[in-house]
């Protein structure tokens, strides 16, 4: 199957462009520049460059072994903890900050939830000397306040959102104003596989050497391809971009985990795919938890980064033709497998990941032994340290 | 033709310029917009566009965010201002305009919507992150219960898309005045102008200029190209700073009455004709 959206970026009946008229030639001149510039052998190989040297891809594929002989199959996890700052979104930010490089764009804004899209977008503009703004959730500067302190230390100004529910959308409003208001100089570089056309294919294509690489690797390794992928999903980028390279894979499971919350029943969790509807946000049609009169209620989620109440439009695609699975971890799920991969492979993972591991922990255990599982271990956890502790000591005082 | 045609070519023909006042739905509460919109028009409206409240309104600047919340807090919904507009039918008879978010009226349903908007009386709808593109079932859906779906143009629109919208627009052609979004601005760019221009070169339809408008002058300067003014935020931003709803509806109405009166004498855009 090729999962590929429809000439004005329709995946099925998701995906689209629902932006005000202003930047409807702005995201015509963005779909021909990135169609006429980003597969040129001059970027590709520019951005290549940056992705080994300055990047330090490919990430490892490790396995691993505790996991494994605890969980009774083999699990191996792709090392996006170990690119530089720390996440996958390195991947997607180098790409677009080249393609605004290109396009003769001066000044880059960006959304952040978790801080590590905004940090990697602070040290590509420092790489490339760009002008650099992100806007972050008043709620989200202080739960992931050493990304706060990154970004600035990286010369980006940061711009603290206190409308709404002070987190990821509405970060993200507060972008898409400023780009209406700013369009014709500035980039507007998108964290995830969300927003309108042509974004959610754009990040997808920069994101989609996760899974190249691990193709690669895992063939190197294995001498055949996985039975099992899975990955955290905020907006989705890491997940699509382990996915898309085996979307022609029959075989090969794909599940995504979204974040539960306080669990799906209290009305406080981020799972747009397990308990959306359809509707549209930030420029694209997507499943998005919004109740009957079409007001957007606010997600829930231990981690900033799935904290958000809405999901790229693909994913809302492969949900819906049954190519992807998607299922949710709670936060104290999360929390336990943040602790869990610590100590069982001396890893820290974020709180994004730690949801994915959180559901290899119930889920893993239930395939035959010879199954090979890869997770996406989208980033590391030294940005939730602080928050963790404040959450163990809190439930060390309730046990006593 | 619809009402909104109907009154346009009319004041055009008088030359008279059109203002059309912008107040958010239920902003502080229902009751208060029900009492503010006639008298907006006895003040001189020549049409109202009645804002439905939405939660995430990524097009507007903070005086309509802050109206949006109050309103939601106030419970309104689109049924509500649905009903608000059926309430309001009998007693006004200038045209009513809904305008909001895509995803209000997606929840409602296309063909339900229509047919609830048909019944309440609504003659148009802007809906500020719909272009025709995406929007193509719902404003079919609209115009089949004659009801205009009034599409936006902005500075930046190519000219061969203005001649698109110019075509495809019902009622009037809303031309943004500025690259941004809603709130009151000291300044007028006069870039609008030269976009107003550009769609005349390709069509006749009635032009109205918002955004960023905040005084009589402002007015007067626009109803010199184009058919119409919009005023949003800077009535908004009154209606917010009154100490009652009493003082709320008489500030608005004497700023309507103050905005409208250039536009009498202006001779309106048949004068450049
Ligand atoms: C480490 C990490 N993983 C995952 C995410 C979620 O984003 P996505 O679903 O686009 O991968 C974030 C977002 O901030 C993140 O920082």
């Amino acid at each position: 199957m090729k999962s590929e959206a429809d000439s004005r970026g329709h995946f099925g009946e998701y995906g689209g462009r629902f932006v005000p008229e202003t930047l409807t030639t702005a995201l015509d001149q963005l779909e021909e520049a990135y169609a006429r510039i980003a597969f040129s052998d001059e970027f590709r190989s520019e951005l290549d460059g940056l992705l080994h040297s300055y990047a330090g891809r490919p990430t490892p594929l490790y396995c691993a072994r505790s996991l494994s002989s605890d969980l009774g199959a083999t699990v191996y996890l792709k090392r996006e903890d170990l690119a530089h700052t720390g996440a996958h979104k390195i991947n997607n930010v180098l790409g677009q900050c080249l393609l605004a490089r290109y396009m003769g764009k001066t000044r880059v804004i960006a959304e952040t939830g978790a801080g590590q899209h905004g940090v990697a977008t602070a040290t590509s503009c420092a790489l490339m000397g760009l002008q650099c703004e992100v806007y972050m959730g008043e709620h989200d500067t202080q739960r992931q306040a050493l990304n706060l302190f990154r970004m600035e230390l990286l010369g980006a100004r940061v711009h603290t959102v206190s409308s709404g529910s002070r987190t990821l959308k509405d970060a993200t409003n507060e972008a898409m104003r400023d780009w209406v208001t700013n369009v014709r100089t500035t980039y507007y570089c998108i964290g995830s596989v969300m927003g309108p056309h042509p974004y959610p294919t754009l990040v997808r294509d920069f994101q989609r050497v996760i899974g190249l690489e691990t193709r690669r690797q895992i063939l190197d390794l294995e001498g055949r391809i996985p039975d099992v992928l899975m990955a955290c999903v905020g907006g989705g980028s890491n997940a699509m971009g382990l996915f898309h390279p085996f979307l022609d894979d029959d075989g090969v499971r794909m599940i995504g985990v979204e974040a539960a919350g306080e669990g799906l029943d209290s009305g406080r969790h981020g799972a747009a795919i397990g308990a959306g509807v359809p509707g549209v946000l930030h420029g694209m049609r997507s499943l998005l938890l919004s109740d009957d009169d079409g007001q957007i209620f606010p997600a829930h989620s231990i981690s900033a980064g799935l904290d958000y109440p809405s999901v790229g439009p693909e994913h809302a695609y492969l949900a819906g033709i049954g190519r992807a699975e998607y299922v949710s971890a709670t936060d104290e799920e999360a929390l336990d497998a943040f602790v869990y991969l610590s100590r069982a492979e001396g890893i820290i993972p974020a709180l994004e990941s730690a949801h994915a591991i959180a559901h290899a922990r119930k889920f893993v255990p239930s395939l035959p032994k010879d199954a090979l599982v890869v997770i996406n271990l989208s980033g590391r956890g030294d940005k939730d340290a602080p928050l963790v502790r404040e959450l163990l000591a809190a439930r060390r005082s309730e046990k006593h | 033709m619809g009402r909104l045609g109907e009154r346009l070519a009319a004041l055009r023909e008088r030359g008279e310029g059109a203002l059309i006042p912008f107040v958010t739905a239920g902003d502080p509460d229902l009751e208060t917009t029900e009492a503010l919109i006639p008298a907006l028009v006895d003040a001189g409206a020549d049409a109202v566009e009645i804002g439905v409240p939405f939660s995430d309104p990524l097009g507007d600047g903070p005086t309509i965010q802050r109206a949006s919340e109050r309103a939601l807090r106030s419970g309104t919904s689109l049924r509500r201002v649905l009903e608000l507009v059926k309430n309001l039918r009998p007693r006004v008879d200038v045209p009513l305009v809904l305008m909001g978010y895509a995803n209000c009226l997606y929840t409602m349903g296309e063909e339900n919507f229509a047919i609830a908007a048909q019944s309440a009386g609504v003659d148009g709808i802007i809906v500020v992150d719909l272009p025709p593109e995406e929007g193509e079932s719902l404003f079919a859906a609209v115009r089949g219960r004659d009801i205009d779906p009034v599409l936006l143009a902005a500075p930046t629109t190519t000219s061969e898309r203005l001649a698109r919208l110019a075509r495809e627009t019902r009622g009037f052609l809303y031309c943004v005045a500025l690259t941004g979004v809603t709130g009151a601005r000291g300044t007028l760019d006069l870039g609008i102008e030269e976009t107003v221009k550009r769609v005349r070169a390709s069509s006749d339809v009635p032009v109205c200029v918002g955004f960023g408008v905040s005084k009589p002058e402002h007015a007067a300067r626009i109803a010199e190209f184009a058919d119409g003014v919009v005023v949003g935020s800077a009535l908004i931003d009154r209606i917010a700073a009154a100490p009652s709803p009493t003082a709320a509806v008489d500030a608005a109405a004497e700023f309507v009455a103050s905005l409208k009166a250039p536009l009498r004498a202006s001779g309106g855009a048949a004068a450049i004709r």
